[in-house]
């Protein structure tokens, strides 16, 4: 199920979900979490606190400092699950002590919007 | 991944936190890069200097770190948030300045070379061929493994920061010369232009994953370039395009005048700018030189705001093109970019034109203005007398 743990931890909460891949840096309010790409499936949603599941980062490399500030000001996602690990989102979550894991394409589909999740290092129950 | 029992060592903070945090993000990137090990690279890029971009926990971090920490391989620093000989011109606040200053001390404490540019490999001489690398700026590390022959991941600004402070990156597939891509985007725009090249970069990037072929580019000047690896950069996660035929098992995508249109309106919100801005990348001497070449005996009817490395800004000036620009109502800003600038203020501005496809959606998404997509050659004809 678990294809790979990038930062270990354990995170329990709420899943918000994201067919579409985020620009931190572009797309995501450092203070607040909130997205304000119009484009974006996840337009004017706030991803604090939240299991935040989404298919990769994209962009800036600066999008690693946008997670970081995230969780600085108290409004970062309380997890993250992705289909591809990209370096911009392993570095931001390293550094920001943010859960990170990447997911089989059959988990990802099965990770229902609004459920309730737990994250324990490998296990996603 | 594994690890040397030296870096096992900094990894459990035996040799200090600053280590241990670098260690800490090189195991989670070679995690995500599928890497066996750690290898050596010469030269780290920087992203991560505007305010702008990273602000206070991003200064915090960064004045923090440079307590202690000290890079180990030559190190280089992309644009921060304004020009210093032009800033009092804006309506900076105080607290920008301040801030700002304190990002570039932290950087100059951690013997980080300032050359507040997004465009490395135009100003300084490029290593040998396949030496590796970590350049965290995006249009760089792509620019540097298509064009440059170097090898580099597209490094965050963290990951990058690692590599500076231990002189080592993930040995991932980029790194190594195992990489074919597995999509070919057939260009079928006739009579391209750099912002057909920055569209067709911004979709080869929503499409592609680490690398990706070409096909059917015939040559690529410099501006095109850049912006074919700016736009690149912003859409996607791929590092790395090659120009040619392509693998015969390479799945195929064109890119045609309609795939561009789609693009167009993604970017274009306006069909009129207030002002205009050159540069994102930054512009580097060839392209001064072209731009004032097609200025001559020209005048912009609007603001022109144009960005360029401090080093190629003095070069210009002993060419003379800084007078001739300036003769024709340009403005010209070293240290900083279009990209994420403070210096364009909604509040003030309500559009901006610009060639520049990264810019475009970062003035739309952060900034947030409207913007005008047009190519320089149409900027000129347009907009000057």
């Amino acid at each position: 199920m678990t294809l790979k743990t990038i930062v270990q931890g354990t995170a329990k909460g709420i899943i918000l979900k994201s067919n579409n891949p985020i620009n931190f840096l572009g797309a995501v309010d450092k203070k607040t979490g909130v997205i304000r790409d119009q484009t974006h499936d996840l337009f004017q949603k706030s991803i604090r606190d939240v299991i935040l599941v989404f298919p990769h980062g994209i962009g800036s490399s600066v999008g690693a400092y946008t997670i970081y500030s995230l969780k600085a000001n108290n409004s970062a996602p309380r997890a993250m699950i992705c289909q591809k690990a990209d370096l911009t989102v392993a570095s931001g979550c390293a550094l920001a002590n943010i859960p990170l894991v990447i997911v089989t394409k059959e988990e990802y589909d099965s990770l229902g919007n609004g459920n309730e999740i737990t994250i324990d290092n490998d296990l996603i129950k | 991944m594994e690890l040397t029992r030296d870096e096992e060592a900094s990894l459990k903070g035996e040799k200090g936190e600053t280590l241990q945090l670098a260690y800490r993000i090189l195991v989670a990137t070679g995690e995500a890069t599928n890497a066996e090990k750690l290898i050596p690279i010469s030269w780290s890029h920087l992203s991560g200097v505007n305010y702008n971009t990273i602000g206070d926990a991003g200064e915090e971090f960064l004045s923090q770190l440079s307590r202690t920490a000290r890079i180990k391989v030559k190190t280089t620093l992309n644009p921060m948030g304004y020009d210093i000989d032009s800033v009092s011109k804006f309506n900076l606040d105080e607290n920008f300045i301040e801030k700002q200053q304190s990002i570039r001390n932290s950087y100059e404490q951690m013997d980080v070379t300032m050359s507040f540019s997004c465009i490395p490999y135009e100003i300084y001489d490029l290593p040998e061929k396949n030496t590796q690398v970590s350049f965290a700026e995006s249009n760089a590390a792509i620019y540097a493994n298509s064009i440059a022959h170097l090898k580099t991941n597209k490094e965050s600004a963290f990951s990058a920061l690692a590599s500076a402070l231990t002189g080592k990156s993930p040995y991932s597939d980029l790194r190594k010369d195992q990489d074919s891509p597995n999509i070919t985007i057939g260009m079928k725009v006739e009579n391209p232009n750099e912002l057909t090249y920055g569209m067709l970069g911004f979709f080869a990037g929503k499409v592609a994953n680490n690398s990706v072929t070409l096909s059917g580019i015939k040559e690529l000047d410099k501006r095109s370039c850049k912006s074919l690896c700016a736009g690149m950069g912003t859409s996607g996660t791929c590092a790395k395009f090659v120009l040619g035929d392509g693998d015969e098992h390479s799945e195929k995508i064109d890119f045609d005048e309609q795939e561009m249109q789609k693009i167009h309106d993604e970017l274009n919100t306006t069909d009129k700018g207030d002002l205009i801005t050159l540069g994102s990348p930054q512009l580097g001497l060839e392209e001064i030189s072209d731009l004032t070449l097609m200025l001559q005996n020209k005048s912009f009817k609007k603001r022109c705001m144009i960005f360029c490395p401090r080093v190629v800004q003095q070069q210009a000036k002993k060419l003379g093109y800084m007078d001739n620009l300036e003769k024709a109502g340009c403005e010209i800003y070293s240290d900083c970019c279009t990209c994420l600038t403070p210096l364009i203020d909604k509040k003030d501005v309500d559009s901006v034109t610009t060639n520049s496809i990264k810019g475009a959606y970062y003035l739309k998404n952060s900034n947030g203005v409207d913007v005008n997509l047009k190519s320089l050659l149409e900027i000129v004809r347009d907009d000057t007398t």
